[in-house]
């Protein structure tokens, strides 16, 4: 058994602290008297969900931050989450046209989490639910999408209600995040003004493909937004020994118990490159490991990972072992290492002998499996979106997925119904 | 060459370099105008005497206008002329003028509309050994309504009278300091010529009110929750003063001498001031801001931007763009200037664009290059960052980045693209052939009887 974090509730609660602290007043408003106030904005064009940037950036300068925070909810009911969870770098702030200026982005995320905190602070409810239609929507799946899905419809005055798999609301963005990034208390409170609308959401409701029939007999259009299953697997030798774990099981506890419960090795090897597998390695150290290793088949250039989360490694201490396979988890009773077959970096080719990288536990963060399928055809009247359709995206497109398939639910209901 | 001489000689007051301390706040006490001068000031005027009982002034007394995180670019006040005793302040002017004999130290009076009055006051500055007199014609707030201040500045009659009685004993020279609360500042101005008056200085303060307080619905700045109109300064003022400047020097029934006011923060603003006709400026705002070190800045450009010229003293510059400015119907109808927007130095960030179109003459065209063809031309220096397997470009979004181009067909040179435009050399406005005889309006009308040119058309609006 991995034994929980040597750390105490105090170093935790630095080492989990926000990575980005809140923007002060005068912070915020030197910041957004940066903004140029771009037409077609490129910020705007660059966000999945379409916020009006320089709109909600003009807003704060001129003292108005729940009108910002306003025209953020307006198009991203969870504008506070992905305030703090966007890979700001490769979308609003990518494009953001200071960075040819000056060299430096303006920082939008920031400055809409200072809008939505203050909302968020106040506990404004912006939206109202709109007239009764008299059709009810099922959504299958309580993340970001079907959030946003039911938010949406519930603004157009469709009855909703929200079957979640699991016994907390939210999915990913309440426990699959980091908890530096977002935390889970703040995660739950975007949910609220979504209930608050008259959105019912059902917690440990599983729905297998029998009962989506069900539920598409008795309601008026179905919203399927089930999001990933489990962390793939390697089907290597020792896969099952205990310590080789994978990766959401790691992230999880982090949200769904106290930082002190969570365990975690003292020498840990994470297999992946990609955005997940840095908040594994980031995570295991703030958690108190003392030494985490990044193994990736390829080379620095060929990861995933946004190179702002791979400098966010870098900076937290992760090592990288790059160009090695990982060849088979070796252990008697627990996991001791992973056997790895270093490549030629050109063609992939195995080069020399197998070494191991000594470790007490090993996780994989190869992306998640999916289980839509399981759901079988969706058939007329079954919308989809989120990470179940596309394979596995930020929480930004999945909000935009709910929003769009509500507009879209919307039409079919004026239409022909059921 | 030698290093430029800015020595400033103004109707016989000289003064080491042509910045003055403006008389209001920073000016109150010995204090302050010691520290002025070892900053570096060349000359002070004294914060407006009058006759004692002293002034009473309230809590609180200043307000200002921020801008999009700039702090001040405006600012106003209600205080009234120096709440200190006249005797009090003349002891501490013999005393200033004792030890900075080569600056420059003029003192500001408002006093009852009497001639007694102002015979009194006078001689008794003078006996100081002060090297002028200012009389505050302009105070709009407070004092005017006392009948003085701005109340004699805005009434040219009254403006001649107590000009007239400060001259009739003045030993020293007298500079009337003008209110620009007036539709047309000449008048005073002349009406201060006709007192032999020695010089002119403008402008004193606008009448403002600088916001009310969205919380208590108070106007800014209030006292126990009410307010009243006060001066307003700064910044955001010069182009006034400016213009006001120009109009005093230029008009041939005045011809004084002119100490520019109004706004003064940069040694540009200074210098402006002067091609304007301002033999020395006064500053305020930007002292009472940060303080009396910013002297050093103005006198520094000054100096280079002389060297630059090849100016070797004030004189060979000040009052040089008076002769500039005329009336429109002299301007030439067939000077044409267009727009170019420099496509390397571009961000798109649309502004010119969005200017033009819903605020001048829709005479930009907006057009969305794919991303993929944006990113095979040379692209000047757009930011690109690698990320992930993302590639990131500033300014795309949605798989495109726009293009902004001139329509030179339509283009009335308007500036505003140019003015909109937050990077350094992208758009400049560029002298182009209208086709057209040089020629103002009147010559225009002459032409068009004769036969001689065509109606110009008026432009294209989309």
């Amino acid at each position: 058994m991995i034994p929980k974090t040597r750390l105490s509730a105090e170093e935790l609660a630095v080492n989990f602290a926000d990575l980005h602290p809140a923007f002060s007043r005068d912070e915020a408003l030197a910041e957004a008297a940066r903004c140029l106030y771009c037409y077609d904005a490129p910020c705007t064009r660059s966000c999945p969900t379409g916020i009006d940037v320089p709109g909600f950036i003009q807003q704060i300068l001129h003292d108005n931050p729940l009108g910002a925070a306003e025209t953020i909810l307006d198009e991203n009911i969870f504008g506070g989450s992905c305030a703090r969870a966007c890979p700001t770098e490769v979308l609003c702030e990518g494009a953001c046209v200071d960075r040819t200026l000056l060299t430096d982005p303006v920082r939008i995320g920031r400055l809409q989490r200072f809008a939505t905190d203050a909302a968020a602070e106040k506990n404004i409810r912006f939206f109202e639910a709109g007239p009764d239609t008299g059709k009810q929507v099922a959504i299958v799946g309580g993340g970001p999408a079907g959030l946003s899905c039911a938010f949406h419809l519930r603004r157009l005055g469709h009855a909703v209600i929200v079957f979640e798999a699991r016994d907390v609301a939210g999915g990913l963005n309440t426990i699959g995040l980091s908890p530096y990034k977002v935390s889970t208390e703040f995660a739950l409170t975007e949910i609220e003004p979504i209930r608050d609308m008259g959105v019912e959401i059902r917690l440990g409701e599983t729905v297998d493909a029998d009962r989506l029939g069900a539920l598409r007999q008795s309601h008026d259009a179905v919203f399927v937004a089930v999001g990933l299953g489990p962390t793939k697997s390697l089907p290597l030798p020792g896969a099952d020994l205990p310590g080789v774990d994978e990766a959401l099981d790691f992230i999880f506890p982090a949200h769904l118990g106290p930082l002190v419960d969570c365990r975690v090795g003292d020498r840990v090897v994470v297999i992946g490159a990609g955005n997940t597998a840095i908040d594994v390695a980031t995570q295991a150290v703030r958690l108190g490991a003392s030494s985490v290793t990044i193994a990736y088949r390829r080379g620095p250039e060929d990861i995933s990972a946004f190179a702002y989360e791979y400098e966010l490694a870098r900076q937290d201490g992760v090592a990288f072992e790059w160009y090695v396979r990982p060849a088979a988890f070796v252990g008697t009773s627990t996991v001791e290492g992973v056997r790895v077959q270093p490549v030629h970096p050109d063609d992939l080719s195995d080069a020399g002998a197998t070494r191991i990288i000594p470790c007490d536990q090993a996780i994989m963060a190869l992306g998640q499996t999916p289980i839509v399928d399981r759901l079988g055809p969706l058939g007329e009247g079954v919308f989809s979106g989120g990470d179940c359709i596309s394979g596995g995206a930020e929480i930004v497109d999945a909000v935009q997925d709910g929003k769009v398939a509500a507009t879209e639910i919307d039409d079919y209901l004026k239409g022909s119904g059921r | 060459m030698s290093r430029p001489d800015i020595t400033a000689s103004i109707a016989g007051i000289r003064s080491p370099n042509p910045f003055w301390l403006a008389s209001a706040p920073p000016t109150n006490s010995a204090y302050q105008v010691r520290r002025a001068f070892e900053a570096g000031w060349g000359g002070v005027v004294w914060k407006t005497l009058g006759h004692d009982p002293a002034a009473v002034n309230v809590s609180s007394r200043y307000g200002a206008v921020d801008y999009d995180g700039r702090k001040m670019m405006g600012f106003n006040n209600i205080e009234l002329i120096t709440d200190r005793s006249l005797e009090d302040n003349l002891a501490e002017i013999r005393q200033i003028k004792r030890e900075f004999p080569n600056h420059a130290v003029l003192v500001s009076l408002m006093v009852e509309s009497t001639r007694e009055a102002w015979h009194d006051i006078v001689k008794r500055v003078e006996d100081t050994g002060a090297d002028g007199l200012e009389l505050n014609f302009g105070c709009p707030h407070g004092m005017s309504e006392r009948g003085m201040g701005s109340a004699v500045g805005q009434v040219p009659e009254y403006t001649c009278m107590v000009t007239e009685w400060a001259k009739e004993v003045a030993q020293t020279p007298v500079f009337v300091k003008l209110t620009p609360n007036v539709t047309d500042v000449r008048m005073p101005g002349r009406a201060a010529r006709r007192a032999n008056a020695d010089a002119i200085s403008l402008i004193n303060t606008i009448n403002s009110i600088m916001g009310v307080d969205l919380q208590t619905l108070a106007p800014r700045p209030q006292v126990a929750g009410r307010g009243s109109h006060g001066g307003y300064c700064g910044p955001a003022v010069k182009p006034i003063a400016l213009n006001m400047v120009q109009q005093i020097a230029s008009d041939p029934e005045i011809g004084l001498p002119v100490s520019g006011i109004g706004g003064i923060q940069t040694w540009q603003d200074a210098v402006e001031f002067m091609l304007l006709g301002a033999g020395s400026v006064q500053v305020c705002t930007a002292a009472m801001h940060y303080g009396f070190r910013i002297v050093e800045q103005l006198e520094s450009g000054l100096v280079n931007w002389m060297r630059e010229r090849g100016f070797s003293c004030l004189s060979d510059f000040v009052g040089a763009s008076v002769g500039r400015v005329g009336t429109w119907n002299e301007l030439d109808l067939s000077y044409k200037v267009v727009a170019d927007i420099e496509q390397d130095a571009c961000i798109h960030c649309g502004l010119c664009y969005i200017a033009c179109e819903d605020g001048a003459h829709q005479s930009i065209a907006r057009t969305e290059i794919p991303l993929a063809d944006f990113m095979a031309e040379p692209m000047g220096n757009t930011a690109v960052l690698e990320s992930g397997r993302l590639t990131v470009v500033a300014g795309a979004g949605a798989g495109y980045v726009n293009r902004y181009e001139i329509k030179k067909d339509s283009c009335v040179g308007c500036n505003l693209c140019s003015l909109v435009c937050p990077v350094s050399g992208c758009i400049s406005m560029q002298e182009a052939d209208s086709g057209l005889p040089s020629m103002n309006w009147g010559e225009y009308q002459a032409k068009l009887a004769t036969g001689e040119v065509e109606p110009i058309q008026p432009p294209g609006h989309a």
